[in-house]
C-alpha cells in the first residue's frame, strides 16, 4: 500500500509548526500504524533528515505513551484502541493521513507530535493514591469486596493516562481521567476511606493546572482508546458535591 | 583480578534466613536518613516500589525514568498475574511449594535463600496491593480469585483481567506519587542515566541525560539502586517495549560491576508470529490463555501443506488429526509446562515441518475446546480483551479459528549480578527487578517477575540497604564537582560527540536488525558451540562497523530518538558479545539456556551439575577484551536436584 503523509513538524516548543508532506510506499496491511512511521524515519534518515519524534513505548496499547490525532481522530480510526494497535489494512491504498500532536493547552509540544503531559501526573500527585505504608496493611482477604464494585473498578482503572480525554474535549477538560481514578477508588473500601479529600483536591488540581471545565459532550468516552465510560465522571460528580456539602 | 564474591547468605535453616539476617543488619534512625540520598533508576514494580518506600522510610530520593511518566515503565505490559503463596484455593499451596516450584522452574541455577525469601514475601505483596487499592479479580463471595500459570500444579496467580502488571505498577505509581507529594522523592521523567560514577570503589551518584534538552547532567547519592529492568531488546525483536534497553545495567558492568548468566534469556512461547521483515516489536500473548487454549499442529504433512496454501482452514482439521504435542509429551502438566520447555516444543515441531504458516514458523493455540466445555460467554470473560487484541493485529478471530503463536524474546533471567542484600560488587550499588540475576535461575516462571520486582522494591531492599546506609550518617552530601563526576561527564559527552560525528550509511535501526539477526539465528533458542563462535566473530565485526558507518541525525543538545537509540545500541553490540561467550562457556543445557549438544535422548535440557552448578559472573576488561568469568558455586543444601520432570 502507498500513502501520503501530512505530519506536523514543530522543532521544539518555543518554535512555530507547520505541517509537511511526505510519501510512504511498499507498506504491508499487516504493518502497525507506528511501524509505518518506522519505515517513514528510517528512510528520513537515510536522507540525513530529521525523523518524525513521537511517543511510543510497549506497543501492546497498555503504556499510554502513544499519542497521535490521526485525520482528526485521537488515536485514530480504531475502537478501543490506541495509536500502536491500528494496522494500515484500517486505511485505503492511496489515502492522504494527516497526523498531529494532542492538541490541548495543558500539553505543550515538545517537538513534532510529542508532547507534555506531565500535569497528569500532577494531578495523581494531588491525591490519586490510598495513604498507606508498605507493610502497614491487613491481609488482602480480610476485607471481602463485591465482585460487581471490583469489576466497576477495574473498569475505570483501565484508564492508561494516554491524555486523549483532555485532547479531545472541546473545552481541555481532564474529567474523564480525573473521574477514572476517583471512581475506581471510591468503588473500593480501601479508597473510601480518603474518598472526599480526593475527590476536592484532584479537581482542584486539574483546574489550577488550566483544563477546561466538562460540558457532559460525551467525546472523551468516544475517543477514549480503554473505552472508559462516561458514568464514572457522574460519580466524580457526586464524590465532589458530597464532599463540598460536608466542607 | 577476579571477584572475591561473598553472596552474604545467612546461615540457619532455609525459613529463618530471612528473619535471622533482618535481626542482624542495622537500621537508619530517622533523624540520620533525612540526611541521606539515594538514587532509584527506573520506575517499573522493582523501581516505583522501592522509590515510594524508601521515600516513606525517611530518604531523599530522586528517582529517573526515559519515559514521560513513571507510570508507563514495561512492568505495565504483563498481562497474566502474579504469584503467592497465599493458599487461598485450600489447593495444599505453601511458601515451600512456591519456592520449590521457583527454584524447579529455574532448573536448579537460582540460589535457594534468595528464592526462598522471594516466597516468603510473595503473601506480603498481595496484601499490600489490595490496601493501595489493586482491583484485583474476585469470587462472587468477595474474596480474590486465582488462576494457574505455568511449571505450577496450584492456582496461586492473582490477577486483575488480562492487565495485571498494569494495576499493580499504577499502584506502586499511586505509591510515588504519595511520595513525591511530601517532598521525599523527587521524580525525573524524560531522563536517561548514561553513567554510574564510582569513587574510592563507591557508587555515588550517576551522569545523566535530559532527553528533552539533550543537557548532560550530574546528580549524587549515598546509594544507587538500578531497577532498569532486562536486556531481550538486543534482539531487536522481542516483547520487550521499544524503550527497552540494557544501557544503565550495563554502565555498572563497565565500571565494574559483576554481570552474571548473560545467556539466559526466556523465550516466551505465546506470541504473535513475525509478519514480515518491516516489523519493529512483537507481541505477546498471555501466558494465561494456556489455562483452557490447547496447542497443536497437525500430524499429517499433507494437511500443513493445505494450511500454508489456504486451501483448509484449522478448524476443518479433525480431532484425530490434531497433535496435541505438549499433552502428549508431557501428560502431567500438558499445556502448562514451563515457558522453556514449551518454547523448545513448538521450535521441535516447527523444524519437523509441521509449522502452519506460510513462514512455517507458527503453531496453534486452540480454545475449541474450552468453548465447548464453558460457552463462549465464559471464555469472553476471562480473555475477551486478548482475543480483541489478537483479532485486532491479525485480522482473525480466535472464536473462530485457533490463534497462531511462536516463541519470542521474552525476558532476561541475567543480569547484574547481586549479594543477598541485592548489593552488587561495587559497594553502594544496588540492582533490583529484572536488572538483576538473582531470583528465576535459567528459566523464570510466569507470574514471577512481578512477584520479583514488587518483592524486592517493597519489602527486601528498603531493610536491606540500610544495613549500609548504616555506615553512611556521617558522609557528606556528595560533592558532584568532584574529579570522578567530572570524568565520567566528560567520557560521556566524548562518546555522544563520536556518535553524532562518524555521519556513514546506516542508520541505527539497520545495525540493530543486523544484531537481532546474528542473536536469534546463533543465541536463540537453540545454541551450539559453533553458533555461538559465528556469533562472537559476527557481533565484533558488526560493532567495529557500527562505530565507522553509523549515521545519527539531528543535534545532541535537543529532544534527539536517533541518539538515544544509538547509545543503546552501543551497549547491545556488547552485551550481546557477552551473552554469546556466557552460553559457550556453558556447556551444559538449563532452563532457556539450550545447547544442543547437551540433551537428553527425548530432547529435553541436559544439565552438568558437576561441572556448571554456578552463577558465572563477568568482569569487564575493555569493549575488544575478552572479560574474566568468576564462578559462585551454587549449593543445594536443602533441595534435592533433579532432572526436570514434567510427564508425572
Amino acid at each position: 500500500m502507498n500513502f501520503t503523509l501530512k505530519i506536523w513538524r514543530q522543532k521544539d516548543a518555543k518554535s512555530k509548526g507547520a505541517f509537511e508532506t511526505y510519501k510512504v510506499t511498499d507498506i504491508s496491511a499487516d504493518t502497525s500504524f507506528l511501524e509505518m512511521l518506522d519505515i517513514l524515519n528510517n528512510n528520513l534518515v537515510h536522507e540525513g533528515k530529521d525523523p518524525v519524534a513521537f511517543d511510543h513505548d510497549c506497543r501492546e496499547g497498555i503504556c499510554g505513551m502513544c499519542s497521535l490525532h490521526i485525520n482528526g481522530l485521537a488515536h485514530g480510526p480504531g475502537q478501543n484502541a490506541t495509536t500502536c494497535q491500528i494496522y494500515m489494512r484500517k486505511f485505503k491504498d492511496g489515502d492522504t493521513i494527516t497526523i498531529e500532536p494532542w492538541r490541548s493547552a495543558a500539553f505543550p509540544v515538545i517537538k513534532d507530535l510529542v508532547v507534555n503531559r506531565g500535569a497528569y501526573d500532577q494531578i495523581l500527585q494531588a491525591g490519586g493514591y490510598v495513604s498507606v505504608r508498605t507493610n502497614s496493611v491487613p491481609d488482602a482477604n480480610a476485607i471481602p469486596i463485591p465482585k460487581a464494585d471490583a469489576d466497576e473498578s477495574m473498569d475505570a482503572a483501565a484508564c492508561v493516562g494516554c491524555g486523549a480525554c483532555a485532547a479531545t474535549c472541546k473545552n481541555g477538560s481532564a474529567m474523564l481521567f480525573v473521574a477514572a481514578r476517583v471512581s475506581s477508588l471510591a468503588k473500593l473500601p480501601q479508597g473510601r476511606v480518603e474518598g472526599a479529600r480526593r475527590a476536592k483536591a484532584m479537581v482542584a488540581k486539574m483546574d489550577e493546572l488550566g483544563f477546561g471545565n466538562c460540558t457532559n459532550t460525551g467525546a472523551c468516552q468516544a475517543e477514549c482508546p480503554k473505552g472508559i465510560s462516561i458514568a464514572h465522571i457522574a460519580r466524580l460528580n457526586r464524590e465532589f458535591l458530597a464532599a463540598k456539602l460536608q466542607d | 583480578m577476579a571477584f572475591k564474591l561473598d553472596a552474604k547468605i545467612p546461615a540457619g535453616a532455609l525459613a529463618d534466613k530471612w528473619s535471622n539476617h533482618k535481626a542482624a543488619i542495622k537500621v537508619v534512625s530517622p533523624a540520620n536518613k533525612r540526611k541521606l540520598d539515594i538514587i532509584v533508576i527506573g520506575t517499573g514494580l522493582g523501581g516505583g516500589a522501592a522509590a515510594a518506600s524508601l521515600g516513606e522510610l525517611g530518604y531523599n530520593v530522586k528517582v529517573f525514568c526515559i519515559q514521560d511518566s513513571p507510570r508507563r515503565a514495561h512492568s505495565i505490559a504483563a498481562q497474566g498475574g502474579i504469584n503467592a503463596a497465599k493458599n487461598y484455593q485450600n489447593d495444599n499451596d505453601s511458601v515451600y511449594r512456591l519456592f520449590y516450584d521457583t527454584i524447579k522452574g529455574g532448573d536448579y541455577r537460582a540460589r535457594e535463600a534468595n528464592v526462598y525469601r522471594l516466597a516468603e514475601v510473595s503473601n506480603l505483596i498481595i496484601d499490600q496491593c489490595v490496601a493501595q487499592g489493586v482491583p484485583f479479580a474476585r469470587e462472587y463471595g468477595g474474596l480474590l480469585a486465582n488462576r494457574s500459570f505455568g511449571g505450577a500444579q496450584v492456582s496461586r496467580t492473582f490477577y486483575a483481567r488480562g492487565q495485571t502488571g498494569q494495576q499493580l505498577l499504577l499502584g506502586a505509581y499511586a505509591a510515588l506519587n504519595k511520595e513525591i507529594a511530601a517532598g521525599s522523592v523527587k521524580s525525573y521523567p524524560r531522563h536517561e542515566m548514561l553513567d554510574i560514577v564510582v569513587e574510592n570503589g563507591e557508587a555515588k551518584g550517576i551522569i545523566a541525560r535530559n532527553l528533552v534538552t539533550g543537557e548532560i547532567e550530574r546528580h549524587g547519592a549515598h546509594a544507587v539502586v538500578i531497577a532498569s529492568g532486562g536486556y531481550g531488546n538486543v534482539f531487536f525483536l522481542s516483547t520487550n517495549a521499544m524503550g527497552s534497553n540494557g544501557s544503565a545495567a550495563f554502565q555498572c558492568y563497565r565500571k565494574g560491576a559483576g554481570f552474571a548468566n548473560p545467556c539466559f534469556t526466556q523465550i516466551h512461547p505465546t506470541c504473535i508470529p513475525v509478519h514480515g521483515t518491516q516489523q519493529s516489536k512483537l507481541t505477546l500473548m498471555s501466558e494465561s490463555l494456556r489455562n483452557d487454549g490447547r496447542i497443536w499442529v497437525p500430524k499429517k504433512l499433507e494437511d500443513v501443506k493445505a494450511l500454508r496454501a489456504g486451501t483448509l482452514k484449522p478448524s476443518e482439521i479433525k480431532e484425530e488429526d490434531r497433535d496435541y504435542y505438549l499433552e502428549r509429551r508431557y501428560p502431567a502438566f500438558g499445556n502448562l509446562v514451563p515457558r522453556d520447555v514449551a518454547s523448545r516444543a513448538a521450535k521441535e515441531r516447527c523444524d519437523a515441518g509441521f509449522g502452519v504458516n506460510e513462514t512455517g514458523l507458527a503453531v496453534f493455540l486452540d480454545f475449541k475446546t474450552a468453548i465447548e466445555r464453558l460457552g463462549e460467554d465464559i471464555i469472553k470473560q476471562r480473555y475477551g480483551n486478548l482475543f480483541d487484541m489478537y483479532e485486532e493485529i491479525t485480522d482473525v478471530s480466535p472464536y473462530k479459528e485457533p490463534m497462531q503463536i511462536f516463541p519470542a524474546v521474552h525476558y532476561t533471567m541475567g543480569g547484574i549480578w547481586v549479594d543477598y542484600n541485592l548489593m552488587t560488587t561495587i559497594p553502594g550499588l544496588y540492582a533490583i527487578g529484572e536488572a538483576n540475576f538473582s531470583d528465576h535461575g535459567a528459566n523464570r516462571l510466569g507470574a514471577s517477575a512481578l512477584m520479583q520486582g514488587l518483592a524486592d522494591g517493597y519489602f527486601v531492599l528498603p531493610y536491606t540497604i540500610g544495613d549500609y546506609l548504616s555506615k553512611k550518617i556521617q558522609a557528606p552530601k556528595v560533592d558532584v564537582n568532584s574529579p570522578a563526576f567530572e570524568e565520567a561527564e566528560k567520557a560521556v559527552k566524548e562518546k555522544i560527540q563520536k556518535l553524532m560525528s562518524i555521519n556513514g550509511k546506516q542508520s541505527v535501526d539497520d545495525i540493530h536488525k543486523k544484531l537481532g539477526h546474528i542473536m536469534w539465528e546463533n543465541v536463540g533458542m537453540a545454541r551450539t558451540e559453533q553458533s555461538l563462535k559465528t556469533a562472537i566473530k559476527e557481533i565484533q565485526a558488526l560493532r567495529k562497523e557500527f562505530w565507522k558507518d553509523v549515521k545519527v541525525v539531528g543535534d545532541a543538545m535537543s529532544f534527539n530518538v536517533e541518539l538515544e537509540k544509538a547509545l543503546r545500541l552501543a551497549d547491545f553490540l556488547e552485551l550481546g558479545e557477552l551473552m554469546a561467550r556466557d552460553a559457550l562457556n556453558r556447556e551444559e543445557s538449563c532452563g532457556g539456556h539450550f545447547r544442543s549438544e547437551h540433551q537428553t535422548e527425548e530432547g529435553e535440557a541436559l544439565r552438568h551439575d558437576d561441572k556448571f552448578a554456578y552463577a558465572a559472573v563477568w568482569e569487564y576488561k575493555g569493549m575488544d577484551e575478552e572479560p574474566e568469568l568468576t564462578k559462585e558455586p551454587l549449593d543445594y543444601e536443602f533441595t534435592h536436584r533433579a532432572q526436570r520432570n514434567y510427564k508425572d
